[in-house]
């Protein structure tokens, strides 16, 4: 345990070490530049400092990102539209949304599978099928067609996240409906249980550790859903339209500490369901 | 409105033939004429609803007048094609995929590497790296090239992840075996443990194909040229001409699983020898 930490520590230090480096040269032709017009000659040191310190460098450096996410979370208020905190808990409302109704979505296509061979062989196909189309890149016409029929705000992202994450838990839960063998199945039949009963005494218990693997999948798919789908709404709100305004205006250490949150959004959502994942299976007695 | 209920009488019809056909013996012919039934179904209830409640074209297009702009757009959908996937998504993918399988190779031999690299890589792998998009357009400028490198930080995680879980794949008893051979680092590597990793790798070079596409034209909504799939998407549906949005959607899932297809049919020859592939 403490052989990992320090090693994934050092990756790290390498990461932020290289990130210095790398904005030091991508910077660097600016200030050259600047300081030609202006016509003053700079020492090594000046123009190290200054391409720390840019305004709108091409690339930014952690310190800078890290001083601009504090300044729009703890600095400014939460009803602000300068905070962070404002966009990622919009991002947060549609990604939360699509993601119980992809999981609801999946679970349910994942049962009747199970149950009907005809949904099983004619319908299995095209869930698999149905991930080869890249649907971030139709995000666009769902939102603007949604918005003609009328519904508009929270739904049509959701729709998109919910799109993204019914996959991986169709597909998971297909293979935990199915994990118990024949032996279990067989005990059932003697027991004379219905199918309702089989599945929810035995089905849907043993299922439970694809199902906690498969919903973690989809919050992280949700989300990325949530942020696409925000793009074509024209820059409002949400982590999505930060980026896009950051890109119309140019200023990246925007875009990086949106980027950044949103990482750690993700990361948060996914350990939240790793936690709910040990308690259910620590308390059903599958965790050894 | 009889569309309408003709369309749904043919679904529940086809329904019931899906239901008869699973009933009976599966062969290889049902196995693809079930699907093919579902998903003709859904056509023709598409065609039906959309023509018999007289949904307006600009909500959704029937099927019918996808295929024919598709028919007639044909140069138009190839250029955009040859931007977004063959320069954008294909150079980013090998350069993404093999950049990725050679540090996996790299790091194979250090121990300490492989523990730092893995949670990080794992853990890049579940971000939104789409995101990054707008710094990259920004830096490789709007033409292709920005695309292909979007491509690449998308791929290069799940590539790394797979490659490298793939190489511990061998067991104690092969990798002694290869030791009493005296093989050395390099031969063990290319005879035994590349080998093993074969469906990892696949399993990494799969996912990649989605994402690659997805990157490409995402990529594209935060600056394009004239031409590409994710600019036609766009500007077409700023332009409310949605017959052309699905054209361009149709391309792109015929390029998805096309794409996918190739990956999966080059895994079967590969290895061949899985007990998934028997």
């Amino acid at each position: 345990m403490m052989k990992n930490l320090i090693a994934v520590l050092t990756v790290v230090f390498a990461i932020i070490v290289i990130w210095y480096g790398a904005t030091y040269m991508m910077n660097k032709q600016w200030t050259l530049d600047q300081a030609e017009r202006a016509g003053v000659s700079l020492t090594a040191s000046e123009v190290f400092k200054d391409t720390m310190a840019q305004e709108r460098p091409q690339l930014p450096a952690p310190h800078q990102v890290i001083i601009e996410i504090w300044n729009t979370t703890v600095e400014k208020k939460i009803t602000s539209k300068r905070s962070l905190i404002y966009h990622a808990g919009i991002t947060l409302s549609s990604t939360s949304l699509g993601f119980l109704m992809g999981s609801l979505l999946g679970i349910t296509l994942a049962i009747s599978i199970v149950h009907s061979r005809a949904m099983d062989l004619s319908v299995m196909p095209w869930i698999i099928a149905s991930q080869t189309i890249p649907i971030l890149a139709v995000a666009p016409m769902i939102i603007v067609v949604l918005n003609a029929v009328g519904i508009s705000g929270l739904v049509p992202k959701a729709m998109i996240s919910m799109y993204l994450s019914f996959f991986p838990v169709a597909v998971g839960m297909v293979k935990g409906l199915r994990a118990p063998d024949t032996m279990q199945l067989d005990l059932m039949k003697t027991y004379r249980a219905s199918a309702w009963q089989t599945l929810f005494k035995l089905r849907l218990p043993s299922s439970m550790p694809y199902l906690f693997t498969s919903l973690k999948i989809a919050m992280a798919a949700s989300l990325v859903g949530a942020i696409i789908g925000e793009l074509p709404t024209g820059a409002v709100a949400g982590l999505g339209a930060r980026l896009l305004a950051g890109s119309y205006y140019g200023q990246t250490i925007q875009i990086w500490s949106a980027l950044i949150s949103a990482a750690v959004l993700a990361a948060v959502l996914v350990m939240l369901i790793g936690v709910l994942q040990n308690v259910t299976l620590k308390r059903m007695g599958m965790l050894r | 409105m009889i569309w309408a209920i003709a369309a749904i009488l043919f679904w529940i019809g086809a329904w019931a033939l899906n239901v008869y056909l699973s009933r009976g013996k599966i062969n290889r012919r049902n196995k693809f004429i079930i699907p093919f039934l579902f998903g003709v179904t859904i056509l023709v209830l598409w065609e039906g609803i959309v023509v018999g409640l007289g949904i307006s074209p600009i909500i959704l297009p029937p099927p019918s007048a996808v295929a024919a702009k598709f028919a007639t757009s044909i140069p138009i959908l190839w250029q955009d094609f040859v931007q977004t996937f063959v320069k954008g998504a294909l150079s980013g993918y090998f350069i993404g995929c093999g950049s990725a399988f050679i540090l996996a190779i790299l790091i194979d031999r250090s121990p300490f590497l492989q523990r730092g690299l893995l949670p990080v890589g794992n853990f890049v792998a579940a971000l939104p790296v789409i995101g990054i998009a707008p710094i990259l357009v920004m830096w490789f400028g709007f033409d292709w090239h920005s695309k292909a490198a979007v491509v690449v930080v998308m791929v290069f995680f799940p590539m790394l992840v797979n490659t490298v879980q793939g190489l511990t794949q061998s067991d104690h008893m092969q990798r002694d075996l290869m030791k009493t051979y005296s093989a050395n680092y390099w031969q063990s590597l290319l005879k035994l443990r590349l080998p093993a990793a074969m469906p990892f790798i696949f399993n990494g070079l799969k996912i990649s194909t989605t994402l690659a596409l997805i990157g490409a034209i995402v990529a594209e909504f935060f600056g394009s040229p004239i031409k590409g799939m994710g600019f036609r998407i766009t500007t077409e549906v700023g332009r409310l001409a949605l017959d052309m949005v699905w054209a361009e959607i149709v391309v792109a899932a015929l390029a998805g699983s096309a794409f996918y297809g190739i990956m999966a049919l080059i895994e079967k020859i590969v290895t061949f020898w899985h007990p998934s592939q028997r």
